[in-house]
This record gives structure tokens, C-alpha cells and sequence, in this order.
């Protein structure tokens, strides 16, 4: 008997795809799909069982194994550079993340914040003199982390145009190999480029740290190649969708515009229900490990149905229901296990500041276009929205 | 008595713990391993709070021991 094959569309933006539920709420909660690259591999949709695996080091992280799940048909690009920490296994894992985790502290972030502040305040004020309706992706939600990580990283942002296409080329399922192959090259040498640059002449930021602490360039561009894709197209998706979000509640878009104190946990329940990086928690079993009743064999590839997760009943109450006030971090939006994001408090911090910046500067703001007719990016990794015309009254 | 135990070869820095409870946890400058402030919480909310953090910590490197 073949394997269904992995279903990737979306039964509405924030549930997750029906095959996906219908796995999770098997008696096992585990299911084999055939990927896309024709592997055939274990599905788990349980909040439980995805957590046991993403902290079990029986289940490996190495994009090199052949058996790595791979959600394309054509080979990896992995090839192009080392291995960046996300790909490593312990024992060199922790060294790797531990290098450069200090430079995402919550302190660290919080710090950062006046900065943030004024980017968006900036963005807000150019928007909000150019024509309406506006695009709110490209007047906010792209430009705002994507400064934001190239201010970090110590990248030119007067590039962002060539890097921007490259990373979301990289994430789109709607290109051909070659193009995707073409784009991680590009993007490759570009930053190979930047860090000789930087070795050459050491900058305060990030990428010049990494350097200037001994490591080696080879490992530091994989380190910001790896950022600057992650850096910037998930955090303005979710301030896209969760922008679309609010406006579509206004009571309880005035509760948080009347007290800012609730916009970190809202931002909680924003990344459970649209988990975003649904396909990006996969691993190799490297020993024969029993999840749920079910035996995974060394060699067998395993993908978190992360979204399915998310809206896992036995975790969740009413799961279906956004509850901006639930209050509920034990979602797996970053991930879990070793390899959670690295930028997730960057990642909140920048949505809080936009969330809270926007609507107290515009209170007006709405929709142009309506929610359910909005080009959701049902074509890509990463879900978000493509466009989102937004429109305003003027200040009386 | 119970205290709240932090494993640093397993932590990974996520600052978890410290958006949790900041009173309790803080995070190393140099390699953002977890700081603990108090390893006692003093009331029923601070054990909440450090319940929390052991269930969400990614790396299970907190855990509460007698």
C-alpha cells in the first residue's frame, strides 16, 4: 500500500491542513505520507509526541543523511556550505548555538528596542504619507525585520531587494529547482563575499563578533545564511497575519490598544493558531525508537505536523478558537528541543512593537481588501500573506 | 525541600524561563545559558511560574527536585 501523499493546503489560514488533523487524531496520532521528494515518511500530529521526538537525541537533525526528509523533489542545496547549527547533532551542537545565543538574550533584545522603535515609527510615518490604499508587506511587515536582522548581522540593507527575492525564491514551493539552487548560490556568495570583507576589517555587529571570537568564516556564513532568511520573511508574515487578525476583532484590537500588557500573550496565541514554519520540525531516526505504539526503525524519516500540534485538543481548549488572552506557551511555533529558534525573542519583540506602534498611530486602519479574499501563501514553506491593502482616515 | 535544579550542558539559551518568571531567571551575557536567581520560589504564583518554565524549557534543562 503507497503512502497518501503529504497534504500542504490549509483548510482555512489559521487551521491546519484536514489530512493533518485526520493523522493526529488517529488512534496513534502517527501516519506515514509519501513527501514530496517521493520519501515515505512518518507523520506525528500530537503535541505530545512531537515534543518527545524534538527532544529525543535518538532522532537526528543531519540534512546530509539520505534519509532526511526533503519537502522537494530535487536534491538539497546543503551542499553549498557547511552545515549551519541547525543541522548539527550534539555533541557539536552546543558549542555552535552557545557562540552565538548571547547575542539573542532577552536582555539583548530588549536593548535593541529603542532601535526597533524608531524603524517602525519611521515605516509608519512613510506610509502613512504615501497613497492610500497601501501594501502593508511592503511598507511594513518585510521592510521592519528585514532591517531590523540586517542591522544585527552587520548586512548592507541598500541590498535588500537582491536578498529579499533570493530568500523568498529559497522559500516558495511555485519555482523550479534550478531557480532555487540559483537563488541559494547567489545568496551564498554574496555573504561570502561580505564576511572576507569583514575579516578583513572587523565591524561591531554580528557576523564581525563571530569572526573577531575565532571562528571560522566557513561556519560564519552558514551562520548568516541561515539568519538572514530566518530573520526576515517569518516575523513579517506573522505581522502581516496577525495584523489581519486584529483588524478583523476590533473589541479585542481596543482591549490591547487600551492596554498594551496583554499584546505579549495575543502574540502567543498569534503564532500557535498560524504556526507559520508547520513543515520545518523534521529529523532521521538514527536508533529503532517506539512513539505512541508505533515503531520507528533507524533510517525511517519523521516530520512534525507542528500546525496539527498546535490545535492538538488533548493540549489545547477549543483549539480551533482564537483566544487572544489564552495564555497558553506550550505551542510549538519556534519548534522545541534543541534547535528552537534562536531569534524567537527577537521575533517578539518586533511584533510587539509593531502591533502596539501601529494601531495607537493609526486608529483608523482597516482592511481595503477583505480578509477572505487576501492572496494567502498557500505556495509556499513558510505560510504569511502576499499582499495586504491596507487603508486609513485622516486625522481629524 | 524542593528547589528548581538547572542542567547547563543541556540548556540552549532560549529565554524561555526568563519571558516565564525574570524574578527567577535571568540569562549568561557570554553563552545565554540560564541564571538562576532563586532555586526557592517564595509563594504559590512563584511555583506556578517555575512549573511553567520546566514544562516549556526546549532543552528540559529545568527541573524541580526535593
Amino acid at each position: 500500500m503507497t503512502a497518501p501523499a503529504l497534504q500542504t493546503t490549509r483548510r482555512c489560514p489559521y487551521a491546519p491542513p484536514d489530512e493533518h488533523t485526520r493523522i493526529r487524531d488517529t488512534e496513534s496520532g502517527i501516519s506515514q505520507v509519501t513527501l514530496p521528494s517521493g520519501q515515505v515518511a512518518w507523520a506525528l500530529g500530537r503535541l505530545e509526541h512531537i515534543r518527545a521526538v524534538l527532544t529525543d537525541p535518538r532522532f537526528s537533525s543531519d540534512r546530509q543523511h539520505p534519509n532526511f526528509p526533503r519537502l522537494t523533489r530535487e536534491q538539497p542545496t546543503s551542499d553549498l556550505m557547511r552545515p549551519s547549527i541547525i543541522q548539527l547533532d550534539p555533541p557539536e551542537h552546543g558549542p555552535a548555538r552557545k557562540a552565538v545565543v548571547g547575542e539573542f538574550t532577552v536582555r539583548r533584545m530588549a536593548a535593541l528596542r529603542p532601535r526597533v522603535q524608531q524603524i517602525v515609527d519611521d515605516h509608519i510615518d512613510t506610509m502613512l504619507a504615501g497613497p492610500r490604499p497601501a501594501d502593508l508587506v511592503r511598507a511594513l511587515s518585510l521592510p521592519v525585520p528585514s532591517l531590523v536582522i540586517c542591522e544585527q548581522l552587520g548586512v548592507p540593507y541598500h541590498d535588500h531587494e537582491f536578498f529579499q527575492s533570493r530568500s523568498s525564491a529559497l522559500l516558495s514551493r511555485a519555482v523550479t529547482a534550478e531557480e532555487r539552487r540559483q537563488a541559494a548560490t547567489e545568496l551564498r556568495d554574496y555573504l561570502k563575499n561580505l564576511i572576507l570583507e569583514k575579516a578583513a576589517d572587523p565591524a561591531d555587529d554580528l557576523l564581525g563578533r563571530q569572526l573577531a571570537q575565532g571562528n571560522d568564516p566557513e561556519d560564519v556564513l552558514s551562520l548568516a545564511f541561515l539568519l538572514l532568511i530566518a530573520g526576515h520573511e517569518t516575523t513579517a508574515n506573522m505581522i502581516s497575519l496577525g495584523v489581519v487578525t486584529l483588524l478583523e476583532r476590533p473589541e479585542e484590537l481596543t482591549a490591547l490598544r487600551d492596554d498594551p500588557t496583554r499584546t505579549p500573550l495575543a502574540i502567543e496565541e498569534l503564532l500557535r493558531v498560524y504556526t507559520i514554519a508547520e513543515f520545518a520540525n523534521s529529523r532521521v531516526a538514527v536508533e529503532d525508537v517506539e512513539i505512541g505504539g508505533v515503531t520507528i526503525r533507524a533510517g525511517d524519516p519523521v516530520l512534525a505536523l507542528s500546525n496539527a500540534a498546535n490545535h492538538d485538543p488533548s493540549a489545547f481548549d477549543d483549539p480551533e478558537e482564537i483566544k487572544l488572552d489564552r495564555g497558553a506557551r506550550n505551542h510549538v511555533a519556534f519548534g522545541f528541543g534543541i534547535h528552537q529558534c534562536l531569534g524567537q525573542n527577537l521575533a517578539r519583540m518586533e511584533l510587539q512593537i509593531v502591533f502596539d506602534t501601529l494601531f495607537r498611530r493609526i486608529p483608523t486602519l482597516r482592511l481595503a481588501t477583505p480578509a477572505d479574499r487576501l492572496p494567502y501563501k498557500d505556495d509556499a514553506f513558510i505560510y504569511g500573506i502576499h499582499e495586504v491593502p491596507v487603508t486609513w482616515e485622516d486625522p481629524a | 525541600m524542593t528547589r528548581i535544579v538547572a542542567d547547563l550542558d543541556r540548556c540552549v539559551g532560549s529565554g524561555q524561563c526568563v519571558l516565564t518568571d525574570p524574578d527567577a531567571f535571568d540569562q549568561s551575557d557570554e553563552d545565554g545559558t540560564v541564571v538562576l536567581l532563586q532555586d526557592a520560589p517564595a509563594d504559590d504564583e512563584a511555583w506556578k511560574r517555575a512549573r511553567i518554565a520546566v514544562e516549556i524549557c526546549p532543552s528540559r534543562a529545568l527541573s524541580l527536585t526535593e
